[in-house]
């Protein structure tokens, strides 16, 4: 019989609350295999158990509070081999090395694990470059290095750096070289399904499985023509959870409405060489990054997130605006953070930048956790108006679709007169912002978008 | 004077001018302390440098020697211990000065003098001449460095009883020398002595030479120095050493020796005999009694080491630790890669310290170099492994040089045949073991190895010509693959 603790959760977390245990007695679990949700105070977390075998006995209930160290589970362990089992279970303290070596791996897997989404929540504690202050200790605990037993990872020293920068315990990483020899490739793509265990990017989990719903039965598509399956990418099983999440969680609302940008064309045309120069690409979207992230410090509660566990709301103090990139892989959002202190021409030049990396598979978990508001822009391939999901846990964001002549009534000139118009779309959370707020927001865009001297004047 | 930096690096060995020209290169504002008139510690002024400047002397004479057998004879050479040791001296004067100015084309500001620690983030420099500074620092990376191990019972004050540093001055060249210290420090400075014409025996406590090497290794180095030393001792222990005196003039140094191990050793010579001088090569121990250390959240281990994380940052979140003064291996080379790692940490990357393999060199004649783990270490940690050995007997360029005295091995990991250790004693093992290295580092398997071509005819063969034997293929090696 092998017990199952709540392994280390990272720095400061000392427990949570149970918000899923998703397993029974009976069940057979294996390694890895998520077998509780616990919410802390940085982050709900799916804890992977670090043993496997038929579930005997659980611990725990959902809504209680439990801390590091506490049993989960246990399992029967005995591996078929019945003669050695009982063996094996009766041992604790006379158990020989390698045995304990054993069982004191995959603890550490699970400890490593729930480090590494800690990593990911934790991102913006880790500081950059140069600091006055001397920064946080990166949550790299020198016992978990030195107790490690066996034979070390076969990664170049320039992969395990890799690893290392992007949050990913190298250990863990299959390789697919010659002996098992770890690449960067492989590295990347262990991160991806990182990113898959904990959607969003932001280190949070969702429940249920990779849809985010109990899956039901298929028919047999077969018995009315031929069909091919293709594996399901890991990024489209990302997107699928996260959005489903999304979707079940939040009570979307989205309002239309349309901007005359005939002038912010014309600004764009005007001003789209200096840019090019510069290395961006002056598009509708780099402006409306602008004038959004101007537009959350008018309207803070689009700026903010849900904190239902502590009945409180977050408003963030700092505009960070992730843009939706299509790659041939599927969606991602990096994040242009402090949006609101670049001007139009480094938002152009960041864009770039960052839609480059994300069509190269170059972009890094950091470069897309932290967004506060998104904005899509579908207007380069088409449509009049769409409903975009908001990219939770924000709860707002701005769809763009294409922008067309059209004849608007002037009054006062007492005729029709062809305009540039662009249609947005903006869904946001009805639990956070009303439908009244929304107005008012969309129709502070569009004024500014139509008038974007408003930006330099008010913004 | 108040000064202040960023990054003040104490101690100016291989590990503290690693760092600090790491750090200036980085673009931080870097202070090196040190109390030598230029960086370079132990190694460039009482290790490694000193130490190889008089093994290629002790090689030289030794090839002399050797010719002899070839067909060339040069007579027997005549020492100028006075001009051997200025030799050693150009070497060492010439790599300090050097290091110096690189330091200050970097604009490291040196510091000659010795620090204290008021703080965590302030430090008072006593230089030379009366002349103090106090420093505040943002970060401070501690690379104080070792020093030799001393027994007090079994030391005496006298010129005749010698550490490492004054064994590498080289006073004169005695007719007895006991080493005590059957490690690496103490066979290197033995051969030296024993080349130059004295009397050398060796005693060491423990069952074998170079405890922590393969013995298959250590016995190819081990058979060769049974002819160059007088006597090598092993499980034997020293328990007392007298100044001997005719009431005038100092005779030696009596040294009595008891079997270390129940059932004592045939090879121990007599329980108690007179040396001209001895050495003590027992070990190193970290300098961590740094002055101040108490002001600061620093803690210091049982052996002695500043504990540090994978980042070798100290309890004291703005000083770090590299280097001897921060764990085993001590070796310069291990301090100088590890110097990079908090520099990189205070810059705010993720780097840690993680090598796979750290090269030991051995650089007696012939050397020994291993690196990744060792067959031992692989037994006694229940790992298995499979090792491939090539005898240099087979290798045609140990032949032209006369010392097919040599064996380079491979240890690897059964399924997947990856390179987990190498293991070569021979000429020039140390330049052949940093392939090992590599191969380790990159996760190669032994088929990589055999897939790379070695120029011939040069020693590095040995080690693709292993990993064949590893298939059952070696070229000069018949020795079929066990079905």
């Amino acid at each position: 019989m092998t017990e199952f603790k709540v392994p280390e959760l990272g720095e400061n977390v000392a427990g949570g609350d149970v918000t899923r245990v998703m397993v029974n007695v009976g069940d057979t679990i294996t390694r890895d295999q998520p077998v509780l949700e616990l919410e802390t105070d940085k982050a709900t977390i799916e804890v992977p158990s670090s043993v496997a075998g038929v579930v005997k006995d659980i611990r725990v209930k959902k809504g209680e509070k439990i801390k590091v160290g506490a049993v989960v589970l246990t399992v029967d362990d005995a591996s078929g081999n019945g003669a050695s089992a009982p063996a094996q279970a009766e041992a604790p303290a006379g158990a020989s090395a390698p045995e304990q070596e054993k069982k004191a791996e995959p603890e550490k897997a699970a400890e490593r694990k729930s480090v590494e989404a800690d990593l990911q929540v934790g991102q913006s504690k880790i500081l950059p470059m140069p600091q006055r202050q001397a920064p946080e200790p990166p949550p790299v605990a020198p016992p978990v290095r030195a107790e490690r037993s066996g034979t070390p990872a076969p990664a170049s020293p320039s992969v395990r750096r890799l690893a290392r920068e992007i949050g990913v315990d190298v250990n863990e990483v299959q390789g697919t070289g010659p002996g098992g020899r770890i690449s960067q490739d492989d590295v990347k793509e262990h991160a991806r399904r990182i990113l898959s265990s904990v959607p969003g990017a932001g280190g949070v989990s969702a429940p249920g499985s990779a849809a985010g719903r109990a899956s039901r039965a298929l028919p047999d598509f077969q018995k009315w023509g031929e069909v091919e399956r293709q594996p399901w990418s890991n990024i489209r099983r990302v997107t699928a959870e996260h959005l489903s999440y999304a979707w079940g969680t939040i009570p979307h609302v989205t309002q239309f409405d349309k901007a005359d940008i005939t002038a912010l064309e014309d600004l764009r045309k005007k001003f789209k060489d200096q840019v090019a120069k510069a290395g961006g690409n002056l598009t509708v979207t780099a402006m409306l990054v602008r004038i959004l992230a101007t537009a959350v410090k008018k309207f803070p509660q689009f700026n903010a997130s849900i904190d239902p566990e502590r009945g409180e709301l977050v408003y963030k103090k700092y505009v960070n605006v992730g843009v939706a990139v299509d790659t041939d892989r599927g969606l991602l959002v990096p994040v242009i953070r402090n949006a609101d202190q670049k001007n139009i021409q480094e938002i152009s030049i960041e864009i770039n930048q960052l839609a480059a990396k994300a069509r190269e598979r170059k972009l890094t978990i950091e470069e897309m956790s932290g967004g506060g508001i998104s904005i899509s822009n579908l207007g380069g391939i088409g449509g009049t108006a769409f409903t975009p999901i908001v990219n939770w846990p924000e709860v707002a964001i701005l769809g763009v679709s294409r922008g067309a002549m059209e004849p608007v009534w002037k009054p006062a000139a007492g005729t029709f007169e062809p305009r540039l118009m662009l249609p947005l779309s903006l869904s946001y959370d009805h639990r956070v912002i009303d439908g009244a707020d929304g107005m008012r927001f969309m129709k502070w865009l569009v004024e500014t978008i139509e008038q974007p001297f408003l930006l330099s004047l008010i913004g | 004077m108040a000064e202040s930096t960023q990054l003040v690096v104490l101690g100016a060995g291989p590990g503290g001018y690693a760092a600090a020209f790491y750090a200036a290169d980085m673009g931080l504002q870097v202070a090196l302390v040190d109390e030598e008139k230029n960086p370079g510690g132990v190694c460039l002024y009482r290790g490694c440098i000193p130490s190889k400047a008089l093994l290629h002397v002790a090689k030289v004479i030794d090839e002399a020697k050797h010719a002899a057998s070839l067909g060339v004879s040069f007579g027997e050479p005549t020492v100028d211990v006075d001009k051997l040791r200025a030799f050693k001296q150009g070497v060492v004067d010439k790599l300090t000065s050097g290091v110096g100015s690189v330091a200050k084309l970097r604009k490291v500001k040196f510091y000659q003098g010795r620090a204290t620690l008021t703080g965590p983030t302030t430090m008072r420099i006593a230089g030379p001449e009366g002349k103090t500074t106090d420093l505040t620092f943002e970060n401070c990376i501690l690379a104080t460095g070792s020093h030799p191990t001393k027994v007090p019972s079994l030391w005496l004050d006298t010129p005749r009883m010698m550490d490492s540093t004054g064994g590498l001055e080289i006073p004169d060249v005695p007719k007895t020398m006991l080493v005590i210290g059957g490690g690496y420090i103490g066979l290197e400075l033995g051969t030296v002595y024993a080349t130059l014409g004295t009397k050398v025996s060796v005693v060491e406590m423990t069952p074998t030479l170079l405890p922590g090497a393969d013995r298959d290794l250590v016995n190819i180095l081990e058979k060769r120095l049974k002819g160059l030393f007088a006597n090598i001792m092993t499980s034997t222990r020293v328990v007392k050493v007298e100044e001997v005196n005719n009431g005038v003039v100092s005779n030696g140094i009596r040294v009595t020796f008891e079997a270390a191990a129940a059932g004592g050793d045939s090879q121990s010579g007599p329980a108690e005999q007179i040396f001209d001088r001895v050495l003590v090569a027992i070990g190193r121990r970290p300098n961590s009694k740094i002055p101040g250390l108490e002001t600061t959240k620093v803690k210091v281990d049982a052996k002695g080491f500043i504990e540090t994380d994978a980042q070798r940052r100290t309890a004291e979140p703005t000083i770090w630790a590299i280097g001897d003064v921060a764990g085993e291996p001590m070796l310069a080379h291990k301090a100088s890669h590890e110097a990079r790692v908090p520099v990189e940490a205070i810059l705010g990357h993720k780097s840690i310290f993680e090598p796979l393999a750290i090269p030991a060199v051995v650089f007696t004649d012939p050397e020994i170099a291993w690196c990744g783990i060792t067959e031992a270490e692989a037994k006694a940690q229940g790992i298995e492994v499979d090792v491939a050995k090539f005898p240099w007997g087979a290798s045609g360029r140990a032949i032209t040089i006369d010392r097919p005295d040599g064996l380079t091995k491979l240890i690897l990991e059964p399924k997947t045949a990856r390179i987990l250790g190498v293991g070569i004693a021979g000429s020039g093992a140390g330049e052949l073991i940093a392939e090992g290295v590599l191969a380790i580092e990159m996760g190669a398997t032994a088929e990589d190895l055999k897939l790379t071509i070695h120029p011939h005819p040069t020693l590095s063969e040995t080690v693709m010509e292993s990993a064949e034997v590893f298939f059952g293929q070696s070229t000069h090696v018949y020795r079929p693959k066990r079905k």
